[in-house]
């Protein structure tokens, strides 16, 4: 009887694993595989050492899990790499889903289409050691009076507008790379993250880096989520959405987050 | 004959291989007008540069008022506002008016304005129409004229010129030797490079016929043209009279 | 009369044909959509002026230092000969690095060394990057127009008395300046376009707002928009240099 009952559960579950692949199943780029693209290169803490394939760094475990809630083994899944222009462009993709901590936005949504979120960013403030000691706070009275860096690609430009609403017009570059830079060279004094980047930047990147710190995500109108980005009319959506459903509710994505981007919690809330 | 003007001594002077003065002995008294002939290539127009400094001497001396000027070193800025140039060429500056290319250097280098004495020299030289003009909008005769105008306006005590006619068309040479002329009954010392024998026969004091770099014969041009003493001189005025 | 016809036949075929393609529906939202054209404009126009801004005042600098570097490598006199030298090194040193490397380089790079605010602005230092690499270029240009000039200038100006310098001055760069008129025509419009580089250290000029709302809204359109604000100035002046070089060659022929 109990092998029964275990045999019946297995044939379930492999039926539920069947099922998921059968949703998937001829709507992949290549049938059988699972084709993710990823930045080049591709940061911590979203994936770590630049390798997707090793699963590890938040981006790279959810896409497994990801793959395995879909019925695909983790061998079945392909990594390419895009530039964030390429995955908006006109024209056919050369993936089925494309992770690498796109916002989910209305105009963006028109031209390709989003997951369901897989992680809401605080947005973070990243400062410097003497701009910290020069009296820099965590409020937005404070936030006003600095010089602002963004990075061009990111939401951040429309979040330091409208919350911030600096003194002076900010300063936009092409990436982290050239704000460090900047900050570096005294030009900007604070530049606005999601908060894993910030902290990375903060701790890795720069000498004196300070996350200064963080939005609350439920506060802001349209929280910064990040959507797994596919093709304009992709008939993997459904199955990709039902699949992170799953891992909502078993509780998978908070573990996952718990994991990589435990440190993200700690840093003060910006008033 | 009184201290020369010009004097030069054993003046020599190559370009690369091709040695183009061979020595040259020359006195040039003031007032007096002296007429260079020769073919082409014999060395008159690099005697002419020599005179001024514009070309360096290789070796010999090159003495204004006894002063030699070939010396290495000699600060010729000065010497050149006693010694005036016309070249073949007219050489004005086409993006100033004839005006202004008289009065460029006794503005910079005298520090005077001049203005009377320019346009009196205009109108001397039947130019005082066309002062406001561009060069490109002259003839060629009025650019040499304009040419001389640009020299004389430096009060020079001495003019060398280069073959001054040979730019022009036939019908505007005339206008330029009247220039000539006039400058001669003003008493100026002039040295001149040139093919018209007519007019170095009727203008000349002197008339030094050169001949490979060397001074072949001199003479008054009367005996010159009519009674050449050395078989070259007969060759060439010969071959020019035809 | 026939190359009328002609191009409005080309012209044609490129209207008919072009929409026929099967991903024209997704290229033209990507890249000709009117709303997101008439949204971004105005900001792009104002974005603009920066770039105006910055083309104005580099250009007086790139002159005045491009002629500098011209005259320090065209001077003759022995005692200056490290200052001949220099030129040329200057000369080859600064057309031979790519402007966004200089750009890095200068505008991150000598803030970088801790220069306070404001001299550690990056519109300072892009701006000397621009004028290190433009004069140069620009010191190439004057001196082969310096070096068009016949001998026969030079020794008649002399020949009157006038110095080397006043020669320079009042001969020989009037005309050589003139002559190399639609070289620098060319030069200052390439200028114009790659102004947008300072957009690399910060400074948010026309390509980069447009960039900005690309990203926004994940649409091409504002390149577009960009580009035409761009043609509507480098077009009328690639003409007009076209037209000077066209008149200097009548003028000389």
């Amino acid at each position: 009887m109990k092998n029964v009952l275990t045999a019946a559960l297995l044939s379930f579950a492999a039926t539920g694993a069947m099922a998921a692949g059968h949703c998937a199943a001829g709507k992949t780029l290549t049938d059988g595989t699972l084709t993710i693209a990823t930045g080049n290169p591709a940061y911590y803490p979203w994936v770590l050492n630049d390798a997707p394939e090793a699963g590890e760094g938040f981006e790279a475990a959810v896409a497994y899990a990801l793959a395995e809630e879909m019925g695909f083994a983790a061998d079945a899944v392909t990594w390419v790499r895009t530039s964030f222009d390429e995955a908006i462009q006109p024209g056919a993709k050369n993936f089925d889903l494309n992770m690498q901590q796109y916002s989910i936005t209305p105009e963006r949504d028109k031209v390709v289409d989003f997951s369901a979120p897989y992680y809401t960013a605080p947005q973070a403030v990243m400062t410097t050691q003497p701009v910290v000691d020069g009296g820099a706070a965590p409020t937005l009275e404070s936030l006003k009076g600095l010089k602002w860096g963004v990075v061009a690609s990111t939401t951040a430009l429309p979040v330091v507008m409208d919350r911030i609403q600096p003194d002076q017009s900010p300063l936009v570059y092409d990436d982290n790379a050239n704000i460090t830079a900047a900050m570096q060279a005294g030009q900007i004094d604070a530049a606005l993250f999601d908060l894993p980047t910030a902290l990375f930047t903060a701790a890795v990147l720069m000498e004196n880096g300070v996350v200064l710190g963080q939005f609350d995500p439920d506060a802001a109108e349209n929280p910064d989520q990040f959507g797994m980005l596919m093709p304009e009319g992709s008939a993997l959506k459904t199955c990709v959405d039902e699949a992170l459903a799953a891992m909502t509710d078993s509780g998978k994505l908070a573990e996952i987050e718990a994991q990589w981007l435990q440190e993200a919690t700690g840093v003060p809330l910006i008033k | 004959m009184p201290d020369p003007r010009l004097s030069l001594r054993g003046v020599t002077k190559s370009f690369g291989d091709v040695q183009v003065l061979r020595g040259i002995d020359m006195d040039i008294a003031p007032g007096e007008m002296v007429c260079l002939i020769g073919a082409s290539g014999s060395g008159k127009s690099t005697l002419l540069r020599c005179m001024n400094g514009l070309e360096p001497v290789d070796d010999g001396a090159v003495r204004l008022d006894d002063v030699d000027i070939a010396e290495p070193g000699f600060d010729l800025g000065p010497i050149r506002r006693r010694i005036g140039i016309v070249f073949q060429s007219f050489n004005l500056f086409p993006h100033m008016t004839a005006y202004d290319n008289v009065a460029l250097a006794p503005r910079r280098v005298l520090g005077e304005d001049a203005r009377e004495r320019i346009e009196a020299l205009f109108a001397r030289f039947g130019l005082a129409d066309h002062m406001r003009k561009y060069p490109d909008q002259l003839s060629g005769g009025q650019q040499q004229r304009v040419a001389v105008i640009r020299a004389l306006a430096m009060r020079p005590q001495t003019m060398l010129l280069d073959e001054i006619t040979s730019a022009l068309d036939p019908e505007l040479v005339g206008e330029v030797l009247d220039v000539l002329r006039r400058l001669r009954d003003d008493g100026m010392t002039m040295v001149l490079a040139t093919h018209e024998m007519a007019f170095a026969r009727e203008v000349a004091d002197r008339v030094v016929f050169m001949d490979q770099g060397v001074v072949a014969e001199e003479g008054v041009p009367e005996r010159i043209f009519s009674a050449p003493e050395r078989e070259r001189t007969r060759r060439f005025l010969a071959s020019v009279l035809r | 009369m026939i190359a009328g016809v002609s191009t409005c036949v080309a012209l044609a075929l490129v209207v008919v044909l072009v929409p026929l393609a099967p991903g024209w529906d997704a290229v033209r939202a990507s890249f000709f959509d009117g709303e997101v054209f008439v949204r971004v404009f105005p900001d792009l126009l104002r974005a603009f002026t920066l770039d105006v801004a910055i083309f104005a005042w580099s250009v007086p600098m790139i002159f005045a230092l491009g002629l500098a570097i011209a005259l320090a490598r065209g001077n003759t006199n022995p005692a200056l000969f490290p200052l001949r030298i220099f030129g040329a090194v200057y000369v080859d040193l600064f057309r031979g690095i790519p402007v966004v490397l200089l750009v890095y380089l200068v505008g991150f790079g000598i803030p970088g060394l801790g220069l306070p605010r404001p001299w550690n602005s990056p519109y300072i230092w892009g701006t000397v990057a621009l004028v290190l690499t433009y004069s140069a270029y620009v010191a190439e240009v004057l001196r082969s127009g310096i070096e068009s000039i016949h001998a026969s200038q030079r020794n008649a100006a002399i020949c009157l008395g006038l110095s080397e310098r006043d020669t320079m001055r009042y001969v020989i760069l009037p005309q050589a300046i003139r002559r190399v008129v639609p070289a620098n025509m060319n030069m200052l419009v390439a200028l114009q376009k790659d102004v947008a580089l300072l957009s690399f250290i910060g400074p948010v000029e026309i390509l980069r707002q447009a960039g900005i709302f690309k990203s926004l809204l994940a649409n091409f359109t504002p390149y577009v928009a960009a580009a035409v604000i761009f043609l509507c100035i480098t077009v009328p002046a690639t003409r007009y240099a076209d037209y000077l070089m066209n008149r200097d060659r009548d003028a000389r022929s």
